[in-house]
């Protein structure tokens, strides 16, 4: 399992877009990828329950993911947080 | 004439015909016999609904562009949402329901969730929610939507506007809207923004206006249906008025904020987030006079760490391209309060434990957003500005611990940047200290509010003394003064971003004194310019008293204060300034470097 850490500093936080991103984003892998933020945990393919969790600037979130290719997964999703988020 | 009161989005008058949107009603049957044949139908319908949806973005795309468009986008992938999906397959399997009464009611559920967050954006959400289940039982129960076409301009009255149907708005027919839902992160709201068109939301509306003549009076958030003669030609003129001025204000993007006589004075935003930065560039801002950082903090739950505040900084630095971006550093206490913080009560918070007194004392908080700034430096022009000072010994200091965040970040090979150091002038004692004090930074930011606050002595939350209050106080207009005079005597740049920067009735004043920048919000940056475009100094060596003459005679002479600088000039009477040259040279050409 992969995980790691982040922490938001895009004004608005984790809104429709980038959660639309993520939705699209983990299509291809294989990998389940979650995303916690405090004690809510919520599978990162699913856009409504990410945009409920109400991610904002400033918030620290969990991102773990399991599976054959996780690394890859991984690394990917990484990346757009720290460009992005 | 009925008038109604709303809620403005934009200050603008619209003229014409109303066109009510009515949203149809639709009877929607609960249960359903064969789950199989519902859940065909949904798919269906589904199928049908994004493919709309995609000729929507299309067209979004081309007349509002991609980032505008991305709501559809996101509209569709709501549709292929898992949990939506399933929501409104198990209604139809296990509860014998229609699918449109499934869809409806998935949609209400979901658009509730949305709705009870504690955050403005995503409550905003729940309009789309609604919109997409909107959209699919529409394609059920075999109801159209949007608006038919109209060949003359109208301003729309409506419930609610989903962004479906404000896309599908003929825009070059639309006077305005009026709504009575809806929130100012609204799409409806945005749009408003967006097409600079005035708009009303929280409004209550009748469906009896419709095709009736109106009047959207965004100054005053009302509309008048079927005004009266003389109403009508007030406001049209009014109207007439706007666009000129707008027409005008568009045309000063990229002129210099020079007077008709050559003097010229730099023109920058204040921002309070990073989002206003898109104001600041809309509006030709030559950079940014003052970035109160402490939102980081008041937005944070806990101390926000170097490389969020780092992450911040730098987008603001990038996005401003070398232009310049003046950060405040911590600024709290007093109004500002983070729990975390854990700042005790105080008596007197205003006279307390806040801004540099607070980082001058908890110095790892300081260190952090040093570093922070410090790093975001290397990707654009960054000055850096502490707040609150009193006396020559706390600049001392926090340059002593700027140096030291700087020596760490180089042992650690971090990339830094150069920073210019400055100072905000809001204590009377600043300003008696001007001379030291500028012997320190490079440059002095007046910061009105608090000077005219601890100069009066006046709490500017109490109406109570407002007959005692003078935003045109001539002992704070003397101690700006002082403050452009000392500054410039050594090779200070000094510029105001208090609310007095923004007071037209003073910019000739300012001028006057020599004053370098002026920084006001985003909005009021060409509104300014023009003001400075108009004006002539002709008379600029004229000594002519920058302050209200009169107020000179009723007071003794301030007593010379106990500094080195013998230039305590009788009030009143500028002497003739032998530092012209430096004012002539604005700052882009001060190269000096005191922090090094």
């Amino acid at each position: 399992m992969k995980e790691f850490s982040y922490t938001i500093t895009d004004s608005v936080g984790i809104h429709a877009r980038p959660a639309g991103v993520l939705v699209k984003l983990i299509k291809p892998f294989a990998s389940k990828c979650t995303i916690t933020k405090g004690d809510k945990t919520e599978e990162l393919g699913k856009l409504m329950k990410v945009m409920g969790m109400g991610i904002k600037c400033g918030d620290t979130v969990v991102i773990k993911v399991e599976g054959s290719d996780e690394a890859a997964a991984a690394e990917t999703i990484e990346n757009f947080f720290k460009e992005n988020l | 004439m009925i008038t109604a009161t709303g809620k403005s989005i934009l200050k603008g008058i619209a003229i014409g015909k109303i066109r009510f949107l009515a949203k149809k009603q639709v009877e929607i049957k609960e249960n359903a016999a064969d789950a199989a044949a519902e859940l065909k139908r949904f798919e269906d319908a589904k199928a049908l609904a994004i493919e709309q949806l995609q000729g929507l973005y299309d067209k979004a795309v081309v007349e509002a562009g991609e980032e505008h468009a991305a709501i559809f986008d996101i509209h569709m992938m709501m549709l292929d949402d898992d949990d939506y999906n399933e929501s409104i397959s198990d209604l139809i399997n296990s509860e014998g329901k229609t699918a449109e009464y499934a869809v409806k009611t998935t949609g209400e559920n979901f658009a509730e969730m949305f709705a009870t967050m504690d955050d403005e954006y995503m409550k905003a959400r729940a309009a789309d929610v609604r919109d997409i289940s909107g959209r699919v039982v529409n394609i059920l129960t075999g109801a159209d939507t949007g608006p038919a076409d109209s060949d003359e301009p109208f301003i729309i009255v409506a419930e609610d506007l989903a962004p479906s149907e404000t896309v599908q708005l003929d825009k070059s027919k639309l006077l305005g809207f009026v709504t009575r839902l809806g929130s100012t992160n609204s799409h409806t709201a945005i749009l408003a923004r967006n097409m600079n068109i005035p708009a009303l939301i929280g409004t209550e509306i009748s469906e009896e206006w419709d095709g009736k003549m109106a009047i959207i009076d965004g100054y005053n958030s009302c509309i008048y249906i079927e005004p009266e003669e003389e109403l009508l030609k007030t406001l049209d003129e009014k109207r007439v008025h706007d666009l000129e001025q707008r027409a005008m204000l568009q045309q000063l993007k990229g002129q210099p904020n020079v007077t008709l006589d050559g003097t010229e004075i730099n023109v920058y935003a204040n921002i309070g987030n990073v989002s206003d930065v898109g104001m600041v560039l809309e509006n030709d801002a030559g950079g940014i006079g003052l970035f109160r950082s402490e939102f980081i903090y008041l937005n944070s739950k806990t101390f926000p760490t170097e490389d969020e505040q780092f992450g911040i900084y730098k987008k603001v630095a990038e996005a401003m391209a070398g232009k310049k971006v003046i950060i405040r550093t911590l600024d709290i206490g007093a109004d500002k309060q983070a729990d975390y913080f854990n700042l005790p009560k105080e008596e007197n918070p205003a006279l307390g434990y806040r801004a540099i007194r607070i980082c001058l004392m908890q110095r790892d908080i300081f260190k952090t957003q040093i570093r922070a700034i410090l790093r975001a430096a290397a990707f654009g022009k960054v000055s850096i500005m502490f707040p609150m000072i009193i006396s020559v010994s706390e600049v001392k200091d926090a340059k002593a611990i700027l140096e030291e965040c700087r020596q760490e970040l180089i042992a650690e090979g971090k990339e830094i940047g150069d920073v210019e150091i400055g100072i905000m002038i809001e204590t009377p004692a600043a300003v008696m200290l001007a001379d030291e004090l500028a012997e320190e930074v490079e440059f002095f930011s007046i910061g009105t509010n608090d000077l005219t606050q601890y100069t009066l002595a006046i709490d500017r939350q109490n109406p109570k003394l407002d007959p005692f209050y003078d935003s045109h106080h001539p002992a704070v207009l003397r101690l700006i003064e002082k403050t452009v005079q000392a500054g410039h005597r050594h090779n200070c740049w000094v510029g105001i971003c208090g609310e007095l920067g923004a007071d037209t009735t003073l910019t000739e004043t300012f001028l006057r004194m020599g004053m370098d920048e002026l920084s006001v919000n985003p909005g009021s940056v060409l509104g300014l310019r023009k003001v400075i475009r108009e004006l002539d100094l002709g008379t600029a060596k004229e000594p002519e008293p920058p302050v209200p003459a009169k107020a000179t005679e009723e007071e003794p002479p301030a007593p010379a204060e106990a500094t080195e600088e013998p230039a305590a000039v009788p009030e009143g009477t500028p002497e003739p300034e032998p530092e012209k040259p430096i004012k002539k040279s604005r700052f882009s050409l001060f190269g000096k470097n005191k922090n090094k």
